[in-house]
């Protein structure tokens, strides 16, 4: 097998990976297995696919670090562009099945529901960066391409923000999903960042 | 002069049953009490043939003989159409009860172990005739109904469900409450080896969860000690084997698993109040004027909805129950009592 049909392979099996789970919930959906409230049960598992989507997608510069396989980073933009799809779908799932398209009723829900327009805004950011993920664009924008997705960052948050005020009584998963974020992004700072490489210098040894 | 206003809650004259129906009604009851014997021998205690799809219980046997000669259908709601009954999967499948996790199918998948067999119940408090009582004890003495109710959760869904039990006035009256009684105290089990969400170290209920009522609205007719629904015994998962349906408020009002009924003189903090006071109150009543700070209360999601149908109906004042209730509240202002 060539490298070229290697690399290929890897890519389609996490593309395959990546779309697995709504093709579950779906059938799940259509067999009457997601409970009284299917539209609901998409909403919750499409979104928090959506952010573990992201959590993914930052592992892979820090496991590159360490690891040094190729195969990391060539899936990072099929993961951020997945990310975006599982937000995308999350907000329609959310406007078809929770509103019903009833538009009258998504003006009143912005004003009282507040942690609607934090994942709105989330969204937003992965759509600038969805659609700078080109190489047109990254010749286009250049030196600003990096610091632009960084905003992955920031974006994050907003949707740990997002996910922290729907919280009624529990924060326990919440916190999980907390603590992640927390380590990926500890990841990156430069102490840390510069220790990576040789972390994985003392583990092959050993 | 005395001048009587008829309630539209009142009887008249046109309401009194023939003789020759309430006659026969003797005969249909003396039927059901044979066939209540009868389901009793073969373990099933169903209060209405309705629910054949409905799993077994596995209830002591002087429970399947009360629920089985509960009065079949003692309230029902005025449009059975619009307010037809929730199959009982998604009723015993879809709730919440956080002391078995967060999760809407938690509670069905973590509280089958629950031991509802021997289960003691403690009336105390401002009362003459309070102690710790069997379940037994505490629950034959009163009359079984099942009532069909509305169950609207803060949550902004709402479902449909079959209740079988006692009035809860009753049990109160039985306690016989001093002058000093003006409030009812309920408390849920705490076992953490049995209810994983009371190990969770992140949970933000301080245990037990404790829910309350006025003297009054306990009185009220409608509040209701359920034991049973959908013709048997209550599953675990929704609070078996004693729990707490008050119709017009707020699902989290009617607490689960109760061990400890007090009455006392000042007004109880209720769990979610203690939580959250700007987000729930003492009263919660289901009032579509008085929104939750996060989400409209001005419409529900009557469940089981569809994917493309998601079945949003408009919330109702007291949930429907204003006709019987409203007089409760009468020169309250409901803003400032949410």
């Amino acid at each position: 097998m060539t490298a070229q049909r290697k690399w290929q392979l890897w890519r389609t099996g996490v593309f395959l990976a990546a779309l697995a789970p709504l093709v579950l919930w779906s059938g799940q959906v259509a067999s009457n297995a997601a409970g009284p409230e299917p539209g609901r049960y998409l909403l919750l598992n499409i979104g928090l696919g959506g952010l573990w989507m992201l959590l993914l997608t930052l592992s892979l510069t820090p496991l590159t670090k360490l690891t040094r396989w190729k195969g990391f980073a060539l899936i990072r933009r099929q993961l951020g562009l997945w990310t975006l799809a599982y937000a995308s779908l999350h907000l329609l799932s959310y406007a078809l099945f929770i509103l019903g398209l009833d538009w009258a009723m998504l003006g009143s829900e912005l004003i009282e529901r507040p942690y609607i327009l934090v994942g709105l805004l989330a969204l937003i950011g992965l759509v600038a960066l969805g659609a700078t993920s080109n190489r047109w664009s990254m010749r286009r924008l250049g030196k600003r391409w990096k610091p632009l997705h960084k905003l992955s960052y920031p974006i994050l948050g907003l949707i740990l923000l997002h996910f922290f005020w729907g919280v009624r009584a529990d924060l326990g998963e919440w916190t999980l999903y907390a603590t992640a974020s927390a380590l990926i992004m500890a990841t990156r700072l430069p102490p840390v960042a510069r220790r990576l490489p040789r972390l994985r210098q003392r583990l092959i040894s050993a | 002069m005395l001048i009587k206003i008829a309630k539209p809650s009142d009887l008249r004259e046109s309401d009194v049953t023939p003789e020759s129906v309430y006659l026969s009604r003797r005969r249909f009851m003396g039927g059901m009490a044979g066939l209540g014997a009868g389901l009793a021998l073969s373990g099933r205690a169903k209060a209405s043939a309705d629910y054949s799809d409905v799993p077994d219980g596995d209830a002591p046997a002087w429970l399947q003989a009360k629920l089985g000669a509960a009065r079949p259908r003692a309230i029902v709601p005025d449009d059975p159409e619009k307010d037809a009954i929730a199959p009982f999967g998604d009723a015993s499948g879809y709730n919440n009860f956080y002391e078995f996790g967060t999760g809407k199918s938690d509670p069905a998948r973590h509280a089958d172990g629950l031991e509802t067999q021997p289960w003691s119940v403690v009336i105390d408090g401002e009362v003459n005739n309070g102690g710790r009582f069997n379940l037994e004890d505490f629950a034959s003495p009163s009359h079984f109904e099942e009532r069909i109710y509305r169950l609207r959760c803060v949550e902004a869904w709402s479902m449909v469900i079959p209740w079988l039990g006692i009035s809860l006035a009753d049990v109160i009256k039985r306690a016989e409450p001093t002058s000093k009684a003006r409030y009812v105290r309920f408390e849920t089990l705490v076992d953490p080896e049995q209810m994983p969400g009371q190990r969770s170290s992140f949970s933000l209920i301080d245990w037990p969860y404790v829910e309350g009522l006025r003297l009054d609205e306990a009185m009220q007719p409608l509040t209701l000690l359920a034991l049973g629904m959908y013709g048997r015994e209550l599953p675990n998962q929704n609070g078996a084997p004693l729990r707490l349906v008050v119709p017009w408020k707020y699902g989290f009002k009617s607490i689960k698993s109760i061990v400890r009924i007090s009455l006392v003189e000042e007004q109880p903090v209720n769990s979610w109040q203690r939580i959250a006071p700007e987000e729930y109150g003492f009263y919660a009543n289901v009032n579509p004027e008085v929104d939750h700070p996060r989400w409209s209360q001005a419409t529900e999601r009557r469940l089981p909805n569809s994917l493309f149908n998601p079945n949003t109906l408009d919330t109702r004042m007291f949930n429907g129950y204003a006709d019987e209730v409203a007089e409760l509240y009468a020169g309250m202002d409901l803003r400032k009592h949410f």
